[in-house]
């Protein structure tokens, strides 16, 4: 194929990331304010000041401009003006975000959806709720508990996170393994693409023809549309739940034991493990009545009706007594049973008790080499001179590590971060990801360099550039430019020959 | 992997490379049990039966990964082995039913409303696109959320945007107890019983309706089975007729599905659970709690789909009909400008299978 051809081939931005210095602020300004509301568009520092983070704290950035339309006319404005102006285009929900997926651009505007507050409609008939994107994770469920039914995906951050953002990130939970993330549990979204076309990905039938675009937008990140409106699935509430709390005295066994529920075919409701520093933190700060003495503790939690439950319990219980679990405790109340889960529940608040900073991270790997992943963290407290306390959705294969750190001491940050990237390289060495719920945002843009290779990122690029061809949504965000891996020093593997031998790598 | 599997992918990724230089349209095709499925192509064969077997199964894991052209009966065997399972149950249609193929084509059995479709369980895929560029996309984790879902994107695409090499897919362990009951009720109120059964905590897996019989799946632990029998009522069928029977819906091969052609084509209707009953001329025969509407029917195309559209849903012309018209349901402007990037991101040439899922690509 002739090389010019190969060329015109290549995505948009894929080889370095867009130039967006010749944004005109007034003149951006001036466009944004004849499509929106007085109050609808802020751009004074100290009203924007407020989005200049998301979740992600250690990355700040102002936008020119924060837009809060109230309607889907006005995103479609917004957009259209942001199209035709070729200004970045950062979408927000809550801002709970733990990856900086809505740090705002530098050169562009910051869409916030927090208005988007209504739940439009809630069939318990057929189990779907139609809600706004501002809507809160757990208000879906507030909502539809009236009605026996709920919203299975529940991120830690349900309280705050809304839907918008939980479709950005596919968010996942501690139920994921029994009742999926939130991919699983969305029927259609429909959005409006930085053209300004209003799109209806998805639909209330169980699936729609041609490409499953539902898919590639769950987890996009705002990469590929602003989300409107949302369309959920609606789970009705099990009846019963109760929760057994087993200690062990190694943490292989009981990452043994995890897989030894898996084997006997069992799939529990929620299945978490906790290590010996983890438990000590949460313990001191809820005091959940958790075992001290062990090096890990494991809650499996079934749910149903009171007979299914008795007998998974049963179940559990016997494999792991197998297992070598040193102490059994199943929950005898249902005040028992939301105190065994307090401790897992206030992990993160717990680390930034007993530590000024910590950092979280979000690797995944398969279940089987959990001890490996724990042993070689271990070495790496050594080696970083820092403390690191263990959670981990076990069922799932979903590791949250935190680092504790001060960011007041010298060096302490840049040691967290290392710390971090070493285990994030270490999830993809040992078959895993380097983001299981959280995203990749901007924090993690630089591991999506070890576990891809230069076509995959290429391909990403092109598939961003369906939906937004000029490439105005969320620059920068999710998928490594060629030139930023070269930066890292990941270059591409599975390349015959090294690509743009232009780029300077260090 | 084997030498020889890799010179396999080797060998294709060329056919594919120089296919697309002289725009040469190809094939792709596993078993051939789903020729049928989408429009009709033409075009090179390339055949993916030799690129077979199961290259790794963790049941501790979940996961199972295996070559494209694996059988499906060779897979499910091993999983129940392990006393796991494809818990969408995809339809074979035939003895030579591949991975690959059941990929391609997207579809998902009675379970499928409980469980989640096919689409659900794609953890990972490795492909070569329409450049002949081997690609890997997604894992074998249940959670990921690195770079866009192009793992699921290949469900259901026919192999519009590449050919699918290897999948990696979650497994489920089969239930312990599953029951199989039987009412007599007409077609709404079996909508409404359905629908209004979706709501407490029922263990259903599977309905089927159809000629004035509603059959019902339970599946779970014995103690909810047992308890749903119990609520429910109705007509216990015995454990061999059920099995024979779900199989049979499974793989279409109920006397229902093989009624005279003269009949009128078989169209799949996807809807809302809760729709309305059709109001269309022509048998019907319901599955997934309202949401899969199986109609035999004389009716024109544009009446089906325009009633298909009108409840919330969308119509295939799945057997019979003219299957070189549009199969699928017509796809509004600002996706068919996504949909045909999409296209052209994988398979600029447009080589692979054109004109499978839509004419234009």
């Amino acid at each position: 194929m002739p090389e010019t051809q190969e060329l015109s081939d290549e995505p948009l931005a894929f080889a370095r990331e867009a130039d967006f210095s010749a944004v005109d602020k007034v003149k951006l300004i001036e466009a944004l304010a004849r499509v929106l509301p007085v109050g609808a568009l802020m751009y004074d520092p100290e009203d924007v000041r407020p989005y200049e983070c998301d979740g992600l704290a250690a990355y700040r950035s102002m936008p020119l401009a924060v837009a809060l339309p109230v309607s889907e006319e006005q995103v479609v404005a917004v957009l259209r003006t942001c199209h035709e102006l070729g200004v970045p285009v950062v979408a927000r929900g809550a801002g709970t975000g733990l990856s900086g997926g809505a740090l705002p651009h530098a050169r562009g505007v910051l869409l916030s959806l927090a208005r988007f507050t209504r739940i439009v409609h809630l069939d318990p008939h057929s189990r779907t709720a139609v809600v706004q994107p501002g809507v809160r994770n757990l208000a879906i469920s507030e909502a539809a508990a009236p009605h026996g039914l709920y919203y299975a995906p529940d991120p830690s951050s349900q309280i705050a996170c809304t839907i918008g953002g939980n479709v950005a990130e596919n968010a996942g939970g501690v139920h994921c393994l029994k009742y999926g993330l939130t991919v699983h549990n969305l029927l259609r979204v429909r959005g409006v693409t930085i053209e300004g076309e209003v799109v209806e990905i998805g639909s209330h039938a169980p699936d729609s023809p041609g490409f499953d675009l539902l898919a590639l937008m769950t987890g996009s990140e705002g990469m590929l549309a602003v989300v409107t409106e949302v369309t959920v699935k609606l789970t009705p509430k099990p009846q019963y739940a109760q929760c057994v709390l087993a200690a062990f005295d190694d943490v292989i066994k009981a990452g043994e034991a995890v897989a030894a529920i898996i084997a006997a075919g069992i799939i529990p409701a929620g299945l978490e493990m906790m290590d010996q520093p983890a438990t000590a933190a949460v313990e001191q700060f809820v005091h959940a009545g958790y075992p001290l003495d062990a090096k890990a503790i494991l809650l499996c939690e079934s749910d149903g009706t009171p007979e299914e439950v008795a007998e998974e319990i049963g179940r559990v219980r016997a494999v792991l007594e197998a297992s070598g679990a040193t102490e059994i405790r199943v929950s005898g109340s249902e005040a028992e049973r939301l105190r065994f889960w307090a401790g897992r529940k206030a992990a993160f608040p717990a680390a930034g008790r007993i530590s000024p900073d910590y950092y979280c991270m979000d690797g995944t790997i398969p279940r089987k080499r959990l001890g490996e992943m724990l042993e070689a963290i271990q070495a790496m407290e050594g080696k970083y001179q820092l403390r690191c306390i263990n959670v981990f959705h076990a069922g799932d294969g979903n590791l949250h590590p935190l680092i504790l750190f001060d960011a007041n001491r010298e060096g302490e940050l840049e040691r967290a971060e290392a710390f971090g990237a070493e285990i994030l390289e270490l999830s993809v060495a040992l078959g895993g990801t380097i983001t299981g719920e959280h995203g990749v945002g901007i924090e993690k843009i630089n591991q999506m360099c070890s576990q891809f290779a230069t076509a995959e990122i290429r391909q990403f690029f092109r598939v961003k550039a369906a939906f937004d061809p000029p490439g105005l949504l969320n620059p920068g965000k999710a998928i490594p430019t060629l030139n930023r891996c070269a930066e890292y020093g990941r270059m591409p593997v599975n390349s015959e020959h090294v690509p743009y031998p232009d780029i300077p790598r260090f | 992997m084997s030498d020889s599997s890799e010179s396999i992918l080797a060998e294709w990724s060329e056919r594919i490379r120089v296919a697309a230089a002289s725009g040469r349209a190809l094939q792709l095709r596993g078993g051939g049990t789903k020729d049928f499925h989408g429009r009709t192509t033409t075009g090179e064969r390339l055949e993916t039966t030799a690129y077979r077997g199961i290259i790794s199964y963790e049941p501790t894991e979940l996961v199972v990964t295996a070559r494209a052209g694996t059988p499906l009966a060779e897979l499910e065997a091993e999983l129940a082995a392990q006393n796991q399972m494809l818990a969408f149950e995809p339809p074979h249609f035939g003895s030579g039913a591949t991975l690959g193929g059941a990929v391609a084509a997207g579809l998902s059995g009675p379970r499928r409303m409980a469980v989640g479709a096919l689409r659900d369980f794609v953890l990972g895929v490795r492909l070569i696109d329409g450049r002949g560029d081997v690609l890997r996309f997604g894992g074998q984790g249940m959670k990921t959320v690195a770079g866009y879902d192009v793992s699921r994107l290949m469900a259901g695409s026919l192999g519009t945007l590449g050919l699918r090499v290897g999948v990696s897919l979650t497994v489920l362990p089969r239930p312990v107890a599953e029951a199989t009951l039987r009412f007599g009720m007409n077609e709404s109120e079996a909508i409404e019983r359905l629908n209004a059964w979706g709501g407490p905590p029922l263990p259903l897996s599977a309905s089927a309706w159809v000629d004035g019989v509603l059959t019902l799946r339970l599946s779970g632990a014995e103690a909810a089975v047992q308890a749903a029998r119990q609520s429910l009522g109705g007509e216990a069928v015995g454990a061999e007729e059920a099995a024979a029977f779900w199989q049979g819906v499974r793989e279409q091969s109920l006397p229902w599905f093989g009624a005279d052609v003269g009949g009128g084509a078989l169209w799949r209707i996807a809807l809302p659970s809760s729709a309305s009953p059709l109001k269309l001329a022509g048998e019907q025969f319901i599955e997934w709690g309202g949401a899969q509407r199986w109609l035999r029917s004389q009716a024109s195309a544009s009446a089906i789909r325009e009633r298909a559209a009108q409840l919330g849903g969308h119509a295939t012309l799945f057997h019979g009909g003219d299957h070189g018209g549009e199969v699928f349901h017509p796809l509004a402007a600002p996706l068919l400008a996504i949909h045909r990037r999409l296209k052209s991101a994988f398979d600029p040439a447009g080589i692979l299978n054109p004109g499978r899922l839509y004419q234009e690509f």
